[in-house]
């Protein structure tokens, strides 16, 4: 039996006297493909936050392939294998996304630390970083400013960037948030590309790239896992209707 | 929509690391200020060491986003430094340039962890205590470093065992000519590094590069020491150059000049601090020529009317200027 | 001993008169988010106007102070107006960079009107010599710098935290266009914001001269004490103003009467050390 990609044990986190997280126990197994929704404010933006060491927990453990990560700062976790996208783009408005894909790729292959390294005559670190653009369809505008492509395609390269280190867990924080329905199918077509062997924990508003992807739902309500199932079986939850999907669905 | 390929990807990555004419245009001009103003060459020299220290100002703030108050304690201590290895014995230049850069990289990575841990105003203030705290030091110490009156005694060997320091300064602008120019390639060097891209990158999104697995504390760390070296080792050229230290130049007012240099030639464009510089020197020059208080008072005023108007400084100027040149010679 | 209570006396007199100068630059730095380094050229610009009034026009000494203040707030005001108000939502480099440009020009200005030498102030006989308390003889000046602070600092601390113009210049700070929104003059809440501030700055630099002397560079040579005192305090932390004040008030004097030899090396490197410590200030949160 192998460890669990990424692990949760009794994950607490309090602001003064506010559990927003409380007791959380997750396991996201390797190559799995898992849901986390919630309602507004049920903690789910904390508790990747929590994942990617931008918080710090007030109890409780993580576990990344079964070893540790309390400890370790956001990118020693990144590099050991953890990527992450943004809710609302954060990206570099100046610089292109082949540049910032670059400085991703970089990074993963050891490049940085020696100031003197000319980046351009690394003509591999370009080659990855364009091969990585054109696989999320973003090789037409890898030259642009970020700033001046559309909303839609920034995400793309949210995606992108997560993708260039490589990572063994990938948590996408509302991948379609703010697409127009124009742009949804790129980004769609994107993640379900993602390589199977990544197992990937997603926050999802949207129901129905939920019930398509996730292979397991686990439902989040006031910082607290209400439960977890196969889609079916939280789509049957009586629970989980009353106090999500029924306020969301209809 | 033509596609983007391959080798035009590669091209463009090349392409960013390209001189600009503004840069050559500079170098070219600043030789042949020797030959058409051969009666001020003391001040063309200083301008090369001003556009040296702003330069590496801008490594900090203009591609890092990290704004020191306080950079002349690291020019000061350079100064000192290499002042001090000539007036005990040692007046080899090279070396002495090289301690000088030594000393205040040292003194910046001491201090680089702290820097790299504080955010916004606090940067400001802890980079401006390193300055004053560096300034009191050296006013309280004059058995070494000869206080009020400046440090003097400084005998310098001849350049490469070869060239004196003649009185007209002749071999004193070439020198700083020559190691401004080694610093400036070495400078291009870093900024057109994976490590100068990440530095870009913390400038853009401070709070994003982590989650791409850059240590933003590690890069600043390093943009820090090596902005305190060329910062030193300007210093050191001023201080051999001109065979006095004076206080001064660990002062409050010179970290404010150097910013305002920077401004004023253009942040972010590693030449501007060099334009910045030669136009602030020159223009005090001239007006304190006519009288120290009106250089003053002109200093006020057209830093207001900059901040007013113009963002960009010179170089953004230029840049409008050569790009609008080039279109009209390969008309669409 | 007895020696040794008049220089606290002095530290703590000189800790008033930072806290009334660098109370102001704590609202628009902390609270506005103005990085106006001119601060302490309007305290020197109620620092002439004191000196002047009473040493050529035979102003009383309190008349003039009050003056000092209002003529500060004046000029603070005009200077908001016609400049700094177009760089709010500048970033504060450019704010820095502008306001030394007003520091520039000022210093230039009061060299070539006044000229470059010390400027004295002469002091009412009540306020003059010393003060005998039981066996204690104490500086009357120095405890008049204490009173005066003290009812300032009540005062600030209420119209602050206490009043609506304060609970509207907090609230113009944390979201402006709502505010606005609420029916708020919001430009002109800053300019007074702006000019009480100023005016403290006035009275403050009109009460420092018999202290600190007064010459054209004040307004450099105080920059970098008011900034520090600021930022050790916590932006934005009246509180940790005063408190701030307090510490390096009463630090420089006692640690230059103690240890001259070291002078002022000892104020910046215990800056430093609670900078480093506490990057948000003695008084304010973690960001």
């Amino acid at each position: 039996m192998t460890a669990p990609a990424l692990e949760t044990k009794a994950l607490c986190k309090q602001f003064g006297a506010l559990k927003v997280t409380n007791e959380v126990s997750l396991r996201l197994k390797a190559g799995g493909r898992q849901a986390l929704i919630g309602p507004n404010g049920a903690g789910k933006s904390t508790l990747i936050n929590l994942l990617t060491g931008v918080l710090a927990p007030s109890s409780g453990s993580i576990l990344l392939e079964g070893a540790p990560i309390n400890r370790l700062t956001t990118d020693q976790r990144v590099a050991l294998g953890l990527g992450r996208t943004f809710q609302i783009n954060a990206l570099f408005p100046h610089l292109s996304p082949l540049e910032s894909i670059m400085l991703a790729v970089a990074r993963r292959n050891g490049r940085l630390g020696r100031p003197l390294q000319a980046l351009h005559r690394e003509t591999d670190t370009t080659d990855e970083a364009f091969a990585l653009a054109c696989s999320v369809g973003l090789g037409r505008d890898c030259l642009r400013p970020t700033a001046e492509l559309a909303y839609g395609r920034q995400r793309l390269l949210e995606i992108a960037l997560a993708l260039a280190g490589r990572p063994r867990v990938l948590l996408l924080d509302e991948p379609a948030a703010g697409v127009p329905a124009s742009e949804s199918f790129e980004l769609m077509q994107a993640i379900e590309a993602l390589p199977r062997d990544v197992a990937i924990l997603f926050i999802e508003h949207d129901m129905d790239l939920v019930f398509r992807f996730a292979e397991t739902i686990t439902v989040l309500v006031a910082g607290t896992v209400l439960c977890e199932g196969t889609p079916g079986e939280i789509a049957g939850d009586s629970e989980v209707r009353r106090v999500y999907l029924g306020v969301a669905g209809g | 929509m033509s596609d983007i390929t391959l080798d035009l990807a590669r091209i463009m990555v090349v392409n960013r690391a390209r001189w600009t004419t503004i840069e050559v245009a500079f170098w070219i001009a600043a030789a042949a200020g020797y030959f058409l103003f051969p009666a001020k060459l003391v001040l063309l020299t200083q301008m090369l060491i001003g556009g040296l220290f702003a330069m590496s100002l801008d490594l900090l703030l203009g591609y890092g986003g990290i704004a020191s108050f306080g950079h002349a304690a690291f020019f000061g201590l350079g100064a000192y430094a290499a002042g001090l290895l000539a007036a005990h014995g040692w007046g080899e230049p090279l070396s002495g340039v090289l301690f000088g850069g030594l000393a205040a990289g040292g003194l910046g990575l001491a201090f680089s962890s702290v820097i790299a841990k504080v955010r916004g105003a606090a940067v400001l203030m802890v980079t401006l205590c390193i300055g004053l705290l560096l300034f009191e030091a050296a006013s309280r110490m004059p058995w070494l470093t000869g206080g009020d009156t400046g440090l003097q005694g400084i005998d310098m060997w001849p350049l490469l065992g070869l060239f004196e320091f003649d009185l007209f300064g002749r071999t004193a602008f070439w020198y700083a000519y020559a190691v401004a120019f080694l610093l400036y390639l070495a400078a291009r060097r870093y900024i057109h590094s994976p490590e100068g891209l990440a530095l870009k990158g913390i400038r853009e999104n401070h709070d994003r590069v982590p989650m791409l697995g850059v240590s933003t504390a590690r890069r600043k760390m390093i943009a820090f020491t090596i902005s305190a070296t060329i910062a030193g080792m300007a210093g050191a050229l001023l201080a051999q150059t001109t065979q006095i230290v004076a206080l001064e130049t660990l002062s409050f007012e010179r970290s404010v000049a150097a910013l305002i240099m920077l401004t004023v030639g253009g942040l972010g464009t590693l030449i501007g601090g060099f334009i910045g510089a030669a136009t602030f020197i020159w223009a005090r020059d001239v007006l304190s020529a006519l009288n120290p208080v009106y250089w003053m008072f002109w200093l006020g005023l057209i830093l207001i009317a900059l901040m007013l108007t113009a963002r960009g400084g010179l170089v953004g100027a230029l840049t409008l200027l050569t790009n609008y040149l080039a279109r009209e010679r390969h008309p669409r | 001993m007895l020696g040794f209570v008049n220089i606290l006396l002095g530290g703590i007199a000189y800790g008033f008169v930072l806290f009334l100068m660098a109370g102001g630059l704590s609202i628009t730095l902390g609270l506005m988010g103005f990085a106006n380094m001119a601060h302490a050229a309007l305290a020197m610009v109620g620092g002439y106007t004191a000196a002047l009034l009473i040493g050529k026009a035979g102003w009383p000494f309190l008349a003039a102070v009050v003056m000092a203040g209002l003529t500060a707030a004046l000029t603070g005001a005009i200077l908001e107006r016609t400049l700094f108000r177009r760089l709010y939502q500048a970033s504060e480099l450019e704010q820095v960079l502008l306001t030394i440009g007003v520091v520039y020009a000022a210093i230039a200005a009061a060299t070539y009107l006044v000229g470059p030498e010390q400027m004295a102030i002469a002091v009412p006989a009540w306020l003059d010599g010393n003060l005998r308390i039981g066996p204690v003889d104490l500086n009357r000046y120095r405890l008049f710098l204490i009173v005066t602070g003290l009812v300032l600092l009540v005062s600030l601390v209420g119209l602050i935290e206490h009043t609506t113009f304060g609970a509207k210049i907090r609230a113009a700070v944390f979201n402006r266009r709502m505010t606005a929104s609420c029916g708020i003059d919001v430009d002109k809440l800053y300019a007074l914001a702006f000019a009480l501030g100023s005016a403290l700055a006035g009275i403050g630099g009109a009460l420092s001269v018999k202290l600190l002397g007064l010459d054209p560079n004040f307004p450099i040579k105080f920059l970098t004490e008011l900034l520090i005192v600021v930022s050790v305090g916590g932006l934005g932390s009246l509180r940790g103003t005063f408190l701030a004040a307090m510490l390096f008030g009463i630090i420089d004097v006692v640690g230059k009467y103690l240890l001259p030899e070291i002078g002022a090396f000892i104020i910046y490197a215990t800056a430093l050390a609670l900078l480093t410590v506490r990057p948000q200030g003695l008084v304010g949160r973690p960001r």
